[in-house]
């Protein structure tokens, strides 16, 4: 069928600057045990086209689902005419702007392959986890679930640009919710952050098959826990909280569009300027953030961008001083400093923009042992539950799922509902020791919203146990 | 746009009776291919839009995007399955999709048990909206938007064209739904965060409107240009405009105001349901669907009511239920979607004169957008947010600056509870935006709201 559809759109496309089709082919399956029952199961598959063309300085792009000969020359038509209206009224002059030519294969390594597990086996496995969250009859709801995508892209160029991309995203999730009154508390594999590119072995890496009677104990546990304390103290954050705190403060702020203004009616602006590339100290020396879409189990790594330019690591804040923003090539092009592979859009009916794909905080050299001990008042949090930043991306908002009390270095009982709020460019200047490898964990988040038309996108994130000195703590009512 | 053009190039694209005829030839050609005992159930999507965003009133990206899809469901028994699938347009070829769909639905019913949840409807209640076509040629008006425009700080999105969703059953019932409608969502930047957000929605462009619109915020950007003020945390005397008090409503849609989440204890307003806490006798929400602009059908057959209260004068009065919450808990079911979410939110008006609202607030915050609100204590249905955009310093009843954004955190019991002042007499009809997957029929009518010791802390 690729075949075909290349052909139709050398036929198609139409003389201008530059002309580029992406097909994005995009099967969903959930499957979802609630209760004890299995809940309606649901596939979605989501094929289409866009067709972009850059011509005369101007951009458009016609996106369709009809891929047949005539379907495609409509979105062509509808791209140039776009093209040609746009031309001259554009935030920057399209035709100088060189559009890579990609060549590029990518497909996830996968060791056992979601369709090779009957459908029975995998709902007997969520059936089997779900009913070792039901504990005590506290638990009020219980759930288990396993979302799995298989994506599979292709971007062509007039000029001979080819990029075959095929994916595999896991999604597993489970989540217990005790009640007591009208206190409810809820714990979670998570959130669904334990989100990687695979196949079925995904499930054990991120131990899906044992977490479920701690995650019940720790719910039924929190219902009965004090309120986390109020005050300015150190705060040791779990990977699972981390990849919330990067994803909000670091990357957000650090793309391209965000701070050439773009985003400023919906997503918001920065509080980052152009001007601070390369000298400005956002964190500590400990901090070493990288864009790396190239570590092929995470969950947004690819051969090449929506753009087609090649995925590479690159160092985004090395030593705490920030080196280059997330900005792809059309806004590289437009602020004129160097970025990264980021243009990235939901399917083949939105246009790609820049966005985060895996962004990570470097591991470094303290253990969780150490990094306890180091603190004589303080809380350790886990699992993200609730955020909130403002429009500039800076002063924000996080609560988490568990908490527990830190005194003289040593760990206390629980604490319910953790909640702490900062400044992100002081935050990271508080980062006061940073995990060792062996804390580190790969992650990410599903739906990332941004953009006008809104699209949310996979964005993976990694990152070891951190601790922050001197933060405003409180808990709740 | 550059006039000389012509206007965007035929899209193939079929008109509403023509869409809806694909939609009925294919919910017939569906129930052709049921086996004996089997029933079907099946929704239809589509669109067609033009989307322009801009910056610094120029485009940054432009174009126009056609979709259309079905999601079917196969029931046979209790034993029940969807696939969705993207439709071409095109008959044979997705005939041919709609075949392998339930080839494949049929293949997974097996592997499947019996769901002691599933409901759906068996009445037959047939229904047919179709929108008028009005928009304007998107190129046409977006010149007129950029041009007067042309120099300012001006960022944001138009989107147009029509939305159409479809409903049929093997019980023989149809429903059609069609709208045609433009959103023009943008905002005036003076610098930095500094900003008015404005939007001019709806089904016939008007470029005078436009323009009154446009001037109407330059004014407030004056105001913006003045020295910002900066406020310490503590509690402030603020009113809520429309706007603003449409994200705190939005917030009870995340799982507050159905059925499931209250018997699963989830809701955030847990404490009205098993303390009986209750909110000011001001405060009267309600889905109405009548007066909405979203479809009064879902897709599982049900027709929705024209309103459901949620909340009767400060207390809680229903929530909305699913079908399948509806077989699970056993009570009957209004009509609301799988996840429960209102669509088509309305509170009453109080008593406070729009044009008395800065007399009114004396000296405290006016705050016309709030942003990226979350929960700090669900059942405690505490919030946290930011103030965004055009939020001012009011002192003596005048504007006297523009504010530097502050957070806020704060329970809906105090803030549209024993701390509320009232609510304005004007109402605003808001248009969602939102166009994540597709472009939202989502709408809120609300009045303004002044509540007193609002709980600034960042």
């Amino acid at each position: 069928m690729l075949k075909d559809l290349e052909q139709r759109f050398r036929t198609v496309a139409p003389r201008a600057d530059f002309v580029s089709l992406r097909f994005v082919c995009e099967r969903t399956e959930a499957l979802s045990v609630r209760q004890d029952i299995v809940q309606p199961v649901q596939t979605a598959e989501d094929t289409g086209v866009m067709i972009t063309v850059l011509d005369g300085g101007g951009i458009g792009y016609g996106a369709t689902c009809d891929l047949s000969e005539a379907g495609l020359r409509r979105a062509a038509s509808d791209a140039h005419d776009w093209a040609r209206r746009s031309a001259g009224r554009t935030v920057i002059d399209f035709s100088k702007i060189a559009m890579p030519k990609p060549h590029a294969e990518w497909t996830t390594p996968v060791q056992t392959p979601w369709a090779s597990v009957p459908l029975g086996d995998k709902i007997a496995l969520l059936r089997e986890q779900c009913a070792r969250l039901k504990t005590d009859p506290r638990i009020v709801d219980w759930s288990s679930g396993l979302y799995h995508v298989g994506t599979e892209s292709l971007y062509l160029t007039a000029e001979g640009g080819r990029a075959h991309q095929r994916f595999s995203y896991l999604v597993p999730s489970l989540s217990a919710t005790a009640n007591e009154g009208s206190e409810t508390i809820t714990r979670s594999l998570g959130g669904r952050g334990f989100c990687r590119q695979g196949g079925m072995e995904v499930i054990d890496a991120v131990g899906f098959r044992t977490a479920a009677p701690e995650l019940a104990a720790e719910a039924l546990a929190l219902l009965t826990a004090p309120n986390c304390p109020s005050g300015t103290m150190d705060l040791l954050i779990a990977p699972d909280q981390m990849i919330l705190q990067i994803h909000e403060s670091v990357g957000h702020p650090l793309e391209l569009d965000r701070i050439l203004g773009d985003e400023r009616n919906y997503a918001g602006t920065s509080f980052v300027t152009l001007d601070m590339f390369g000298s400005y100290r956002y964190g500590s020396d400990l901090m070493n953030i990288t864009y790396d879409p190239t570590r092929p189990e995470q969950f947004a790594s690819f051969a090449v961008d929506d753009d087609g330019v090649a995925a590479t690591k690159e160092y985004i804040v090395r030593a705490g001083i920030l080196e280059r923003p997330l900005g792809s090539v059309v806004s590289q092009a437009r602020a004129g400093v160097a970025g990264v592979a980021n243009a990235r859009a939901q399917s083949w009916n939105r246009p790609p923009l820049d966005r985060m794909a895996n962004l990570n905080l470097e591991p470094g050299t303290s253990s969780l042992d150490e990094m306890i001990a180091a603190v004589e008042h303080g809380i350790y949090v886990k699992t993200n539950c609730s955020w909130s930043i403002d429009d500039s991306r800076n002063k924000f908002q996080f609560g988490c799922e568990w908490g527990r009390l830190i005194e003289n270095g040593k760990l206390q009982g629980l604490v319910k509902k953790p909640n702490y709020r900062g400044i992100s460019e002081s935050f990271w200047r508080n980062l006061k020791m940073v995990g060792g490898p062996e804390t580190f964990v790969l992650m990410g988040t599903p739906n990332c919203g941004k953009a006008e038309p809104n699209q949310v996108v996979r964005v993976g994130h990694a990152s070891p146990a951190c601790l922050f000195h001197q933060v405003d703590v409180f808990g709740g009512e | 746009m550059n006039q000389e053009t012509n206007a965007p190039s035929p899209t193939g694209a079929h008109t509403d009776v023509e869409l809806q005829g694909r939609f009925l030839e294919l919910a017939d050609h569906i129930k052709s291919r049921l086996h004996g005992g089997e029933d079907f159930l099946a929704e239809f999507s589509a669109e067609k839009s033009d989307f322009v965003r801009f910056n610094q009133a120029k485009i940054r990206q432009a174009g126009r995007v056609t979709q259309r899809s079905i999601s079917i469901e196969l029931v046979d028994g209790s034993r029940h399955s969807s696939a969705g699938i993207t439709l071409s347009g095109e008959p044979t070829t997705d005939r041919a999709r709609v075949d392998a769909a339930i080839e494949e639905l049929r293949g997974r019913l097996p592997h499947l048990q019996d769901d002691p949840h599933l409901l759906f409807s068996r009445e037959v209640h047939d229904t047919e909206a179709h929108g008028r076509d009005e928009t304007p040629d998107a190129g046409t008006a977006l010149a007129q938007v950029l041009d007067a425009a042309a120099g300012r700080e001006f960022v944001g999105i138009w989107a147009s064209g029509g939305i159409y969703s479809g409903f049929a059953n093997s019980f023989g019932q149809r429903n059609w739904f069609s709208s045609h409608t433009f959103n023009l969502d943008w905002s005036l930047y003076h610098r930095a965060d500094k900003a008015v957000k404005c939007g001019y929605a709806g089904f016939s462009w008007d470029e005078a409107e436009y323009r009154r619109r446009l001037d109407a915020a330059l004014v407030q950007l004056e105001v913006l240009a003045r020295e910002p003020k900066t406020i310490a945390p503590g509690k402030y005397r603020v009113y809520l405009a429309p706007d603003a008090l449409s994200e705190i409503v939005g917030m009870l849609s995340w799982g507050g105001l159905g059925l499931k989440s209250h018997r699963t204890k989830q809701t955030m307003l847990i404490k009205m349901v098993e303390e009986g806490w209750k909110l000011h006798p001001a405060v009267t929400l309600r889905e109405n669907t009548k007066d909405g602009v979203a479809q009064n059908f879902q897709s599982l057959g049900f027709i929705k009511p024209d309103s459901v209260t949620i909340i009767e004068k400060g207390v809680y009065k229903d929530c909305l239920v699913s079908p399948r919450s509806a077989k699970e808990y056993g009570v009957p079911t209004n009509g609301a979607n799988s996840y429960e979410g209102p669509e088509s939110v309305e509170m009453d008006a109080g008593d406070i004169p729009e044009a008395e609202v800065a007399a009114r607030l004396g000296t405290g915050v006016l705050i016309n957008n709030l942003w990226y609100l979350n929960f700090s204590d669900r059942p405690s249905c505490r919030m946290t947010g930011m103030t965004r955009f055009a939020t001012f310093w009011v002192e003596n009843g005048k504007i006297t600056a523009p504010l530097n954004v502050m957070r806020f955190d704060e329970t809906i019991y105090r803030a549209l509870g024993e701390k509320l002042v009232g609510l304005t007499q004007e109402r605003s009809f808001i248009l969602d935006a939102s166009t994540y997957y597709q472009r939202s029929t989502g709408s809120w009518r609300l009045p303004g709201a002044m509540v007193d010791d609002f709980t600034f802390t960042l």
